[in-house]
């Protein structure tokens, strides 16, 4: 069986959920082997966790040289590695990152490139959900080595109870591939909540909060959830921008996604409109956002809200 | 920048499996309108004889996205239209954007190329990257602040994990997003003066690409199927009384086992 490779998307060592499902995937279409860039200190540890979920090898490339660079150096390490492998497939997830390293190697390794796919089969079969999600599309890479971003939450993740070996990789980094730099990069405050993109549970806030998103922050915390915003609660100052879910902000994709507030505008309804299940609260009887609706609950979101997170509190006991 | 079907029309594919740009109203790619701002800010702050060209490749009504440009206040406008490019994935696209850029550096060198952060019609987000890939120029991309002193550029993005300041120097390639600012509307002395200015139509033969090289039947990818989702069927909708509204919705939560 060929090799199919995963490169792991992780903070300081710390692996981000949808990399194991990306294994979940790989193991479908061969070998799973995940690429991790990062210290060699740490190559056990995550080969440990990697295994855990699929990985039968590691490679790890040691990011001394890559730190503090874009996505240039890492595209040219995964050529080497793709060269040296001849994998049946390379799999990223669907953030800027991931997209910018598989469009890079596209180019450097001559091959096809599907972006935000929502499933892939053993076949090599990739399913993506388009035009707002009102369109499903499934297609392949017909040249090359397969190159696929795949969105967060579009697998599940299965432990298999192995542990990878580690396979160290050294890269040769051209000068050239060092010129956009990270001049200074300052971490998301720790909200203590999970990240957007990966949660399983998001809850949004939209115009109808009039600012006051604590509503919000306590249904998120009774369910576990992530805070997102739309477009109209961001441009209003009353969140930041790294919480915008919709296409010019976060794409997210999750088990369920509670709005609240929020009228649904084409903009927004294509950042989230993949969700497995969609709620909205609403005053406006008449919001798009209903249109989409497994529940909808016409009311003032101030009201129920709180009255929902009471009560979700007092039946977890 | 990109011609897009209008998001809010309804958008549809061709029994090619490629998307309908005939049968829907089309426009400029709305994240490109944020480029072209961006551009012009730039050109306006360095006051000399910098320039701005508006370059689009698309059909025959791709035209009006180039239009739209120079209308904001783009200098010239080049339009690169082929019936052999039809179809093209994201490979055979940054191809032809590639060679149409270093034709257009080939008369006046290019120190920016700029472009919106996705496309609102696929999303991909990948062209900026490909087109740097291949000029060979770093990337600076998904800004939402943009700052230039010389040939040097800083811009602010935020991550999926972090907030950035990424630095570089000219020439890259440079995508933004609608945080930059929002786009200006031309004004009717802007209309009129984008009929005198210069435009240009460019096929395949004139950027030396081989017409076997791009299209739907040389691109890397395949469409294999589409298919319209069924309508969703209409969720249970209640109105909140005394209270009601909160105990169905966790009634509903619980019984999809989110509690």
């Amino acid at each position: 069986m060929s090799e199919v490779l995963v490169v792991v998307d992780h903070v300081d060592g710390a692996i981000r959920k949808p990399t194991y499902e990306l294994l979940t995937l790989a193991r479908r279409l061969g070998e799973a082997s995940a690429v991790f860039f990062g210290s060699p200190d740490k190559g056990a540890e995550v080969a440990a966790k990697l295994g855990q979920f699929g990985a039968e090898k590691v490679y790890v490339v040691d990011d001394a040289q890559i730190k503090g660079y874009l996505v240039a150096p890492k595209a040219e390490a995964l050529q080497q590695l793709v060269e040296k492998t001849s994998p049946a497939a390379v799999l990223f997830v669907s953030g800027y990152e991931g997209k910018e390293v598989a469009a890079r190697l596209a180019i450097k390794v001559s091959s096809g490139l599907i972006t935000d796919a929502v499933d892939i089969d053993a076949s090599g079969l990739v399913t993506q959900s388009v035009f707002a999600g009102n369109y499903t599309v499934t297609g392949k890479v017909t040249k090359g080595t397969p190159l696929i971003t795949v969105k967060p939450n579009s697998a599940p993740v299965e432990e298999v109870g192995a542990a990878g070996t580690v396979e160290e990789f050294a890269a040769t980094i051209s000068d050239g591939a060092k010129t956009a730099q990270i001049v200074a990069q300052q971490p998301r405050k720790a909200t203590g909540r999970p990240e957007l993109t990966e949660a399983a549970i998001v809850v949004s806030g939209g115009r109808g909060t009039g600012g006051n998103f604590e509503p919000i922050e306590g249904l998120a915390d009774a369910l576990g959830a992530a805070v997102g915003a739309s477009r109209a609660a961001v441009d209003s100052g009353w969140m930041p921008h790294s919480f915008q879910v919709g296409q010019t902000g976060k794409v997210v994709s999750p088990q369920l996604y509670v709005a609240n507030g929020i009228s649904g505008a084409i903009q927004h309804r294509a950042g989230m409109q993949t969700s497995k299940t969609i709620v909205a609260v609403n005053k406006d009887e008449e919001a798009p956002m209903f249109e989409l609706v497994d529940f909808g609950v016409v009311g003032d979101l101030h009201a129920v809200l709180p009255a929902a997170t009471e009560e979700i509190n007092k039946r977890k006991g | 920048m990109k011609y897009v079907p209008d998001a809010t029309a309804d958008r549809q594919f061709e029994s090619d499996n490629t998307v309908d740009r005939v049968g829907v109203d089309g426009l400029l790619s709305e994240l490109d309108e944020y480029a072209v701002e961006q551009a012009l800010q730039l050109k306006e702050k360095a006051g000399d004889d910098t320039t701005v060209t508006a370059l689009c490749v698309g059909p025959e009504k791709g035209l009006d996205a180039v239009r739209k440009a120079l209308q904001m206040g783009a200098d010239q406008g080049i339009h690169v239209i082929d019936d052999a490019i039809a179809g093209s994935d994201y490979v055979g696209t940054s191809l032809v954007l590639a060679k149409a850029v270093e034709k257009a550096g080939a008369e006046k060198k290019v120190d920016l190329v700029m472009c919106g952060m996705a496309s609102t019609d696929a999303s991909g987000g990948v062209l900026p990257a490909m087109l740097a890939e291949r000029l060979g120029l770093p990337q600076v991309t998904y800004a939402s602040v943009v700052e230039t002193q010389g040939d040097q550029v800083r811009v602010k993005r935020d991550s999926d994990t972090a907030t950035e300041v990424i630095g570089g120097t000219l020439p890259l390639v440079l995508s933004v997003t609608d945080q930059t600012g929002e786009a200006r509307y031309p004004s009717f002395k802007g209309i009129m003066a984008a009929k005198k200015k210069p435009l240009e139509t460019w096929s395949l033969s004139d950027i030396g690409v081989d017409a076997g090289e791009v299209g739907l039947d040389a691109a890397w990818t395949a469409v294999e199927e589409t298919s319209a989702r069924p309508p969703r069927t209409a969720g249970e909708i209640v109105k909140d009384e005394d209270g009601s509204g909160a105990t169905a919705l966790v009634d509903f939560l619980v019984s999809k086992k989110f509690i």
